[in-house]
């Protein structure tokens, strides 16, 4: 059984001028010690689905099961549990932290929440952590805005670890440091799943950061999942378009000054195009794609893709 | 491909009453040459920028330094000449779009008060050039958007406007602060390819400022890498990528999954260029010596210079210099 089922999720938002279709019919699993990479522009939905997750937003329609348990009825005490085993880590290391508390309560709010341990406990679990991801102890009596953002990132990640979650939601987590200190942060993800057995879902507009860091991609697109893969196949062989120019849209000193750009515009997701949504900004669209939306179809070795003209691939020929 | 000198920095140091941000900076760009300047946060990148258009904020001064552009030095201008300089002769865009349009008039009208400003057109032939503009900068049903105003257009679209109302009255030399870092990956190539195309359109020089490696390689025809303050490292992107060779460079492309294909975790770690650019305050000799792999005692004395590093390049750092150049260093 996979440690996170979502199949069929539409998170709408009700809107004056209509309804905005933040997610809008989306399925996927992640393994326990996954990392599932999930990839995509602003606007197409990646946060929203993130937040859904967690419950932070108001799914309207669909499922979601973490361990066989469906979370999308819980309430109160039962959703308080669900989220001591799913946990966040935001984007921005600054706006995140509360600046009128000290690091100490901050880090020891969750296992006082969750009613864990007595005073002292709670003081050693928080100590350890924070040795853990590399913060002095004399950070405890201090307060956010004496940190540097990449400090912040990790107080970030101590914060989401206090509960020894399974699963964490990472919307983002690098996007806002430094190139110098994105690495520092992406390695100590790395050895806190290894050191916790995390799954992770991890959220980033950066193709080549989720390349490096997923197990299995998820491409995003207006709400939808337009390509599933596991990371090689996907960089190696994309299938649909939309894939092809995020891929082509990394710079790449080879190509010096050689681009072919996708046209266009993102739409807007409150007034979504007919049939695929891709089809006004891709160069393969035919009258089929305006009529009809095309359906994840599995492609085979877990490769699907949502799209009537799939891109062939020339090296699974050579296989 | 690339001209004669149009902008040319010598020793340029910024000065704030605490502290000196940029220190010593020498770069020249040639008309129809991109020049990358590539650091991060705090590196003094958009300073330089400011400085070049005379801009700094109030507590700032310009210490030291000459900045010639096409024979004037610009230091010496009065702010009337200056203003003239301003948008007709330098063009400037910056990282976000939104907050340097003004939300109350319509992105034709500001367009238009550039032309009606520096060339003098009238309202009405101002606005027929706004359109033209709109159009070069590939904005669809530019007739119709030029009366939108900056909310309604999207991220890409104010861009675009920026960079409409920076080459209005075609100037030699356009500064670009961070162009594309608030844009999707997708409409930063557009943009990008854009500025390009412009570049090469009007010859103009480009200088592109950035902390994004990959955009440099893809695009600039010469990189200024700086660390606090200071320039590190200059050289076409070629040889850079390909041999990069002052060690914060270095750090900088080992840790990037951009530039490393196929790279996975399961791999191994990326490298990590140790501690942070904070270290580099008040730090005696090589600001990046607290956190590189190869300090010797020396680089915490004094300042490594600038050296020949061989064709076309310099480095500032004595340690890691190939040998054929050593012999042609001189240290201070």
């Amino acid at each position: 059984m996979s440690l996170l089922n979502v199949s069929d999720l539409q998170t709408h938002f009700k809107l004056p001028k209509g309804v905005l279709r933040a997610v809008d019919g989306v399925s996927f699993t992640v393994e326990r010690g996954e990392t599932v990479g999930l990839v995509g522009e602003s606007g197409c939905g990646k946060s929203t689905l993130g937040r859904s997750l967690l419950r932070l937003e108001t799914p309207t329609a669909g499922h979601i099961t973490l361990d066989g348990q469906d979370i999308l009825p819980l309430k109160g005490t039962q959703l308080r549990g669900l989220r001591k085993r799913m946990q966040m880590i935001f984007q921005d290391p600054f706006a995140s932290l509360n600046p009128r508390h000290s690091i100490g309560s901050i880090l020891e709010t969750p296992l006082q929440v969750h009613g864990l341990g007595d005073r002292s406990q709670r003081r050693r679990q928080v100590e350890q952590l924070l040795d853990r991801v590399g913060l002095p102890r004399s950070a405890l009596s201090r307060y956010p805005h004496e940190f540097s953002g990449g400090q912040r990132q990790r107080l970030g990640i101590a914060r989401a670890l206090m509960l020894q979650p399974d699963l964490v939601v990472c919307d983002e987590p690098v996007s806002a440091l430094d190139l110098s200190i994105q690495a520092q942060i992406l390695n100590l993800l790395v050895e806190m799943k290894r050191e916790f057995g995390l799954s992770y879902l991890f959220i980033s507009h950066d193709l080549s950061v989720v390349q490096y860091f997923a197990d299995r991609v998820l491409v995003m697109y207006l709400g939808r999942i337009v390509e599933s893969a596991d990371r090689r196949s996907l960089w190696s062989t994309p299938r649909h378009p939309y894939t092809q120019a995020l891929i082509d849209a990394v710079p790449d000193p080879s190509r010096h000054r050689q681009v072919t750009p996708l046209s266009g515009d993102l739409p807007s997701p409150q007034n979504l195009p007919s049939g695929c949504r891709f089809h006004p900004r891709c160069p393969r669209a035919s009258e089929l794609c305006l009529r009809q939306e095309p359906a994840l179809t599995d492609l085979g070795g877990g490769h699907q893709v949502a799209c009537h003209h799939p891109q062939t691939s020339v090296i699974s020929f050579l296989h | 491909m690339s001209g004669q000198t149009l902008l040319d920095v010598r020793g340029l140091s910024i000065r704030f009453p605490q502290h000196d941000p940029v220190r010593g900076l020498s770069f020249c760009v040639n008309a129809g040459e991109t020049l990358a300047i590539v650091g991060e946060s705090g590196s003094g990148k958009s300073l330089t920028a400011l400085a070049l258009m005379r801009l700094l904020p109030r507590a700032a001064r310009i210490a030291e330094g000459e900045v010639r552009f096409n024979g004037h030095d610009l230091l010496q201008l009065n702010e009337q000449s200056m203003r003239r300089l301003r948008g007709r002769e330098i063009g400037m865009i910056f990282q976000e779009p939104m907050t340097s349009l003004n939300p109350v008039y319509s992105v034709g009208w500001q367009i238009a008060e550039v032309l009606r400003q520096h060339e003098g057109l009238s309202a009405r032939s101002a606005r027929l050039r706004a359109v033209e503009l709109l159009d070069t900068v590939r904005i669809p049903d530019p007739q119709r958007r030029v009366d939108d105003f900056p909310h309604q257009l999207s991220g890409g679209m104010r861009q675009r406007v920026m960079i409409a109302m920076a080459i209005a009255c075609s100037p030699r030399l356009l500064i670009a602060d961070e162009p594309t870092t608030a844009l999707d990956v997708t409409i930063q190539a557009q943009v990008l390819d854009l500025l390009d195309r412009l570049r090469k359109d009007l010859s103009m020089g480009l200088i592109l400022i950035t902390h994004d490696l990959g955009v440099v390689s893809q695009w600039a025809d010469r990189v200024v890498v700086m660390y606090a303050g200071r320039e590190v490292e200059q050289a076409s992107p070629g040889p850079l990528f390909e041999h990069p060779l002052h060690p914060y460079t270095r750090g900088l492309l080992a840790a990037s999954p951009r530039l490393q294909p196929g790279a996975h975790y399961q791999d191994g770690p990326l490298s990590e260029i140790r501690g942070s650019i904070a270290s580099a305050i008040g730090q005696q000799g090589c600001a990046f010596a607290p956190r590189c792999p190869h300090t010797q005692a020396y680089c915490r004395i004094a300042v490594p210079p600038l050296m020949d590093a061989g064709p076309k390049r310099l480095s500032a750092c004595p340690v890691t210099l190939p040998a054929a150049a050593t012999q042609n260093a001189n240290f201070s």
